[in-house]
């Protein structure tokens, strides 16, 4: 198979540029990280890109393939086009091949205060939560901050340092839909103006990329619904 | 060597469940806390625990800590800790509630509680019906519990040091651990980070075998860096090997699906487990339901046309359920297999998992060594919880469900110990420096240029001599053949060279410190695995088929130089009787 594969260290001195790698042998399922691992070993070790549990859980290796945002590790080998081109993800600064630095997306996550937040006193026992109120989080919470929905959002890269993003706006959903959570007021009043939460234009990159199927551009509808009932 | 320095009250180093659950008790209690992980903290291999975590909330069936902790005893083969073993069951509906109020996503059952499902090993009453004690979200409990960790410690504000590589502890003369040189992997600068208390969370070695359901992350290197500070490691010859990894692969499908009620079949379409245990059947401990899949391999009824593997049929669960409580499952097989399991059964044989050795401590978290006879101290300023630490909690073989739990229990403790520990020793010591030397010139010796062997290849060739030497099923030949062929490779490792050494994000520098931690370990686990002459829990040895009590009821400390000691077991649990040992029936 070939791959295109983007190149740039900038202790070396040399220009960003795509490098060419061919590598032959692959199992049938084999996916996109098992080849990066073997370019890696047989080919060239200084190929440098995150990477851990490899089964599309921990987030690590979100990754710009063909042109489409997704996981190393659960892309397969079989389904991309030759040469297969890979590119650090969209938007956000190289630090070095395909590792980008991720701090804007950190920083946009921790923004919206991405956690439960109950005034009253906390009981003995759980809280308690119906099914369907459980079922509400179903969707959100699985969330595994790889940053493919954001770094694919043309208004995350227009104002990364404005814009809360896909990711981020996801998860202050998340806890506005929580049963348990009593921060509402809070979490709305946090996200008005006109950039945090409404440079969203719907345009669903977000949910055409994630890897874990969840659909922020609804989660952004939805804060944007609650956010008119509280003010009317 | 100028090399810039930081200071804290309280170094962390990983950010798993472990990590987080201590960063989190210290940043609460105003102690100022650095977290170093090599990787983002979410992406811990915490992350990927799917069925649960146990705690006799008895939501679901008539439930008390007491039974919790008769099951683990006898679970761990009865060389587990009885003292720390009460201490965690008796804590664990408490921390559960906590995680809950702290927001973890919970399954529920229709009146609102946390949902349990059963799960392998547990029991009602001692020893009798099935219990349902695993707290679960859906089968995704690890992610959920390791991110609304991370999210309460970015609320209190705890530090981190995100993509930081640990290197080597710094101690000082009398003993006294000082904190750790680490590695800013984005700059390849390294860094000191002094610290009153450092604590070692960083969990397992699973890639110390070939096919495993591991993060690559997992390389063992906090208890490598313990080893190379003088500290003898515990228990390495007990590695769990989950009995369902999906076959040849190593991903993990959760024993929540047989506890959901899956059951395992073999190429004759026959309920086996009836036969290895007739009254847990699938629900047996790890270890014996591992041996049994392993059995019906070698004695050739596995399936597929190599006979390599047996099925794990849940489809008669149904879609819904299957959707509903096995989401990540269904989403794994038809990622990896092509397989929607609402249709077709999985492909799974025993993999490599969970490392029940480790770092030896106390239940307050604070590693201990040998202090003359029969006695231990611990050494001061130095702590360790979780897959890297041997409480012991697990003994010979983990049951499912107790690792979050592990990580929870006594990631609190440890906090707490730090706590008291900080309010008698206000200063920082002054700093060792021939130590920073010691841990920079392990940095250095892979700035040495030149040809020499690759560190894949080395990794790689561990990882089949381990499977291959190290397994299920051991014996005396096999495993003095596997420590002489780990002995070569750990001969050959100083003529490994670099070919990167670029300053920048250098993963090949970053996996070749990781591949000197898994030779460390390899040794350690084989050199254990090789005295111990009986069969308990996980280690199974076909030369010695039995336990023996007399002999073996101890712990093995494996020291840096080779040798190995032994330490008793503590039967005496703090206020209960203790369980004596017994035959082990499931």
């Amino acid at each position: 198979m070939q791959f295109l594969i983007y190149r740039y260290d900038p202790d070396d001195g040399r220009e960003p540029r795509m490098q060419a790698y061919e590598l032959d042998g692959f199992d049938a399922g084999a996916k996109l990280l098992d080849a990066l691992l073997r370019i890696k070993a047989e080919l060239d070790p200084s190929l440098s890109f995150r990477r851990s549990c490899g089964e599309g859980v921990c987030g690590s290796d979100a990754l710009n393939i063909n042109g489409r945002n997704g996981l190393a590790c659960v892309t397969s080998l079989a389904e991309l086009a030759q040469p297969v081109t890979i590119r650090p993800l969209p938007g956000q600064p190289v630090i070095r091949d395909l590792v980008v630095d991720m701090s804007q997306f950190y920083h946009q996550y921790r923004a919206v205060k991405p956690w439960l937040t109950v005034h009253d006193p906390a009981p003995e026992t759980e809280y308690r939560q119906t099914p369907a109120e459980r079922a509400r989080l179903d969707g959100l919470y699985e969330c595994i901050l790889c940053g493919c929905c954001s770094t694919a959002c043309p208004s995350f890269w227009w104002n990364p340092d404005k814009f809360r993003g896909p990711a981020a706006l996801l998860q202050a959903w998340r806890f506005l839909a929580d049963s348990r959570d009593q921060a509402t007021a809070e979490r709305l009043a946090e996200l008005e103006g006109p950039y945090r939460l409404f440079r969203c234009h719907s345009i669903m990159n977000c949910t055409d990329v994630c890897p874990k199927g969840l659909n922020p551009t609804r989660a952004i509808g939805k804060i944007k619904q609650l956010m008119l009932k509280h003010l009317v | 060597m100028k090399i810039a320095r930081r200071k804290f009250d309280a170094l962390v180093i990983g950010a798993g469940g472990g990590g987080l659950r201590s960063a989190l008790q210290l940043a609460q209690a105003d102690a100022k806390v650095a977290v170093v992980s090599k990787v983002f903290p979410t992406r811990s291999h915490t992350v990927a625990a799917q069925g649960g975590m146990n705690a006799a909330l008895a939501n679901v069936t008539p439930d008390n800590w007491h039974w919790h902790m008769y099951d683990t005893v006898k679970g761990s083969d009865y060389l587990g800790d009885q003292d720390a073993i009460e201490y965690m069951c008796r804590a664990a509906s408490h921390l559960v509630i906590e995680l809950e109020h702290a927001g973890v996503p919970f399954s529920r059952l229709d009146d609102g509680r946390i949902y349990q499902r059963p799960f392998g090993g547990q029991s009602q009453d001692f020893g009798g019906e099935q219990a349902a004690r695993t707290c679960a979200a859906a089968d995704r409990t690890g992610h959920a519990i390791l991110h609304t960790l991370y999210q309460r410690n970015i609320r209190s504000r705890t530090h981190f040091f995100d993509e930081y590589f640990a290197i080597d502890l710094v101690r000082d003369a009398e003993g006294y651990i000082l904190g750790a040189v680490v590695l800013e992997i984005e700059t390849g600068e390294p860094l000191l980070i002094e610290a009153k208390t450092t604590l070692l969370a960083t969990g397992g070695v699973g890639q110390l075998f070939r096919t495993n359901t591991n993060a690559l992350i997992n390389t063992g290197d906090g208890i490598a860096m313990a080893l190379r500070a003088g500290i003898p490691v515990q228990d390495m010859e007990f590695f769990q090997f989950h009995p369902t990894g999906i076959a040849g692969k190593g991903m993990l499908i959760t024993e929540g699906v047989r506890g959901e009620g899956g059951y395992l079949l073999n190429k004759d379409g026959e309920r086996f487990m009836t036969r290895y245990a007739p009254h847990a059947k699938d629900l047996a401990s790890r270890d014996v339901v591992s041996r049994a899949i392993a059995s019906e391999v070698r004695e050739g009824r596995g399936c597929g046309p190599q006979g390599d593997h047996v099925l794990l049929k849940l489809d008669h669960l149904g879609d819904e359920i299957i959707r509903q409580r096995l989401p990540g499952i269904r989403d794994m097989c038809l990622t990896f297999l092509g397989i929607d399991p609402a249709k077709a059964p999985i492909p799974v044989f025993p993999t490599a998992h969970y490392t029940m050795g480790g770092i030896p401590t106390n239940r307050h978290g604070q590693v201990v060594v040998p202090h003359g006879a029969g006695a231990e101290e611990p050494i001061p300023g130095l702590y360790a919880v979780g897959e890297c630490a041997c409480v012991s909690v697990h003994g010979a073989n983990r049951l499912g469900g107790n690792s979050l739990l592990d990580i929870v229990v006594f990631g609190r403790a440890a906090g707490n110990h730090i706590i008291d520990f900080l309010a008698e020793n206000r200063y920082h010591r002054p700093l060792d420096e021939a130590s920073v030397e010691q841990a920079l010139a392990r940095l250095a010796r892979w700035e040495e240029g030149g040809d020499g062997e690759s560190v894949d290849q080395l990794r790689e060739e561990l990882q089949r001599v381990m499977e291959a030497y190290c397994g299920v099923f051991r014996d005396q030949a096999t495993m003095a053949e596997g420590l002489a062929k780990v002995q070569a490779l750990a001969a050959r490792l100083p003529d490994a060279r670099l070919a990167d050494r670029s300053r920048v994000f250098n993963t090949a520098r970053i996996e070749a410190l990781e591949l000197e931690n898994l030779m460390a370990l390899g040794l350690a686990t084989v050199a254990s695995a090789l005295l111990r002459e009986e069969s308990r829990g996980a280690h199974s040895r076909i030369d010695y088929p039995e336990r023996d009590d007399l002999r073996w009821l101890k712990h093995s400390l494996y020291f840096a130089d080779g040798r190995v000691e032994y330490k008793p077991v503590r039967t005496k649990p703090l206020t209960v009787d203790s369980f004596p040992p017994k035959p082990r029936v499931y």
